[in-house]
């Protein structure tokens, strides 16, 4: 316990440097801040503009759509904020950083967490936040008191979710020692999460659900607070499945470094 | 000259070939789009014959065609010239006998010359097989998708050569770059062909030039459009490779008087 006080108290100070350096190429922070945010809207505009033609996807209606693609920014960002290591192949393996990062102190994936921490991404929230909230009024969903709680450990769980499977294909490097390019792989799967999975295939599904679990990031926890009761036990699954796969991630992750052999000089 | 040119795409072309893990997972990475949205169409059409101009089976093979004009068209010359400019190898560029633009370019066709053959030929055989999907049924209609598609190279490098250049000014300017390649995968008709756009949305993209990047050649591929029309089209893509050539010659010329090298 005592060391994972010690690990937060090291982000807090990551944090306040992150800052410092980002503020350094200003034009740079203001244009992350602005791409994030497109890449956020044009998957809205995509659903806006679908619904003009058609009245429903599948059983599924506009506000619906919607309501589950906003729930599904908040996990996605709090993920994309602590695991923002998408070139980590590149930069820790073939560069050889990885050397480096093993003679620190804490844990080796929470020193690598650090180094990579991107917390201008915790606009996601917001946004995410604001595109559910507009579709809660449209579709006049009631809320319970402690629906916020409920909202929040379903976040966390969908981000320890997508954290999982990424350190785990993160791993992936420490076998192979070349580029692998699976990082940019798992960036394009996340997207079926942010639809209801009955538009698939049967097999889909089934990867979506068991394999690498992202349904579990957006259309089945969302489904909980559009009051959908068929998805209710796939709600209530998202934090076991969370601890599940964060903790593979973990385990393979664990097993990768020790065949970690040194690429780079 | 011409030779050196050559030299450069096949020396591309090679190094494409020597990753071969990143190529699998290319291959994978279309697969994976092409069926969302494959699937993701079929649940919006559900009964309806036609939206936007567009049947269900044309729509299936206007999206897979899209993302295989992608692979050809698609490069990160941008985010190599920002690495230049800030490792301060572009200043070694710019003494060497040639046109740094010129040898980005031909490291960018070298790189669509790979992915066509290996990525978008294989894939959309294998795509043939699984969902229906009609080919143009005539040599004429093959030859006029290919020249829009190496306008649509031309055009979407240019654009790249623009934001990369960028970089002599702003000096980072990654998440620009990011940004610019969302809104080109969604305005050039990659994830929602044009026809589908409402009326004013459509009015304001036909004077951008990103609808030439994808949407032109993929909708002479599915035939949807008149032979007459495809060449309008092709001749609206020649015009904006030369409305773009400006700014990039224009910055091109100031990114020299002030370039300002931070590493190296």
């Amino acid at each position: 316990m005592q060391n994972m006080r010690h690990i937060f108290s090291i982000f807090a100070d990551y944090l306040s440097q992150y800052f410092k350096t980002r503020l350094a190429y200003r034009t740079d922070f203001i244009g992350d801040f602005v791409s994030n945010l497109v890449s956020e809207l044009i998957n809205l505009i995509f659903i806006i503009v679908v619904f003009t033609h058609v009245p429903l996807m599948g059983d599924w209606t506009r506000d619906e759509i919607i309501f589950i693609y906003g729930f599904f920014l908040v996990p996605y960002a709090l993920f994309s904020m602590f695991f923002g290591f998408w070139d980590f192949n590149e930069r820790y393996i073939i560069r050889g950083e990885m050397d480096r990062i093993l003679t620190r102190p804490i844990h080796n994936l929470a020193q690598v967490c650090l180094e990579s921490i991107a917390p201008d991404r915790i606009f996601g929230v917001i946004t995410g936040i604001i595109i559910m909230g507009y579709a809660a009024i449209q579709l006049d969903l009631s809320f319970y008191w402690y629906d916020v709680f409920i909202f929040i450990g379903l976040s966390i769980s969908g981000a320890l979710i997508y954290g999982g499977v990424y350190t785990a294909i993160a791993a992936v490097s420490f076998f192979s020692d070349s580029r692998t390019g699976i990082a940019p792989m798992i960036y394009n799967i996340q997207q079926y999460g942010r639809y209801p999975v009955d538009v698939y295939n049967k097999a889909i599904r089934f990867v979506l659900t068991y394999v690498l679990p992202f349904a579990f990031v957006g259309v089945y926890p969302a489904a909980y607070f559009l009051r959908k009761e068929v998805w209710y036990t796939y709600a209530a699954m998202t934090p076991v499945v969370a601890v599940i796969f964060f903790g593979i991630g973990l385990i393979v992750w664990n097993w990768g470094v020790t065949k970690y052999r040194g690429a780079g000089s | 000259m011409r030779k050196l040119y050559m030299e450069l795409i096949r020396m591309r072309f090679l190094t494409m070939l020597a990753y071969r893990v990143n190529y699998y997972s290319g291959i994978i990475i279309y697969a994976i789009n092409i069926g969302a949205y494959y699937f993701l169409w079929g649940a919006i059409y559900g009964g309806q014959q036609q939206l936007g101009g567009l049947t269900v089976e044309q729509m299936t093979s206007y999206v897979a065609i899209a993302w295989m004009s992608r692979a050809f068209y698609f490069n990160n010359i941008d985010t190599e010239i920002a690495q230049d400019v800030r490792e301060g190898k572009v200043a070694i560029e710019m003494i060497r006998p040639y046109n740094y633009l010129s040898v980005k370019t031909a490291q960018a066709f070298g790189e669509g010359i790979f992915r066509f053959l290996f990525f978008a030929g294989p894939g959309i055989f294998l795509i043939s097989l699984i969902i229906p999907f009609s080919f143009p049924a005539t040599a004429s209609g093959w030859g006029l998708y290919l020249i829009s598609l190496m306008c649509a190279f031309l055009i979407n490098t240019q654009i790249n050569l623009v934001t990369g250049l960028l970089t002599f000014f702003l000096f980072r300017n990654d998440g620009m770059m990011r940004a610019k390649r969302v809104v080109v995968d969604l305005l050039s008709g990659l994830v929602l062909p044009i026809s589908f756009f409402p009326g004013w949305a459509q009015t304001v993209m036909g004077y951008l030039p990103f609808q030439a990047v994808n949407y032109y050649p993929s909708l002479i591929f599915t035939g949807a459009i008149t032979t007459q029309r495809s060449w309008e089209l092709i001749g609206f893509q020649v015009i904006w490779m030369f409305v773009i050539l400006v700014p990039i010659l224009v910055m091109w010329r100031l990114a020299r008087n002030k370039l300002v090298v931070q590493g190296g």
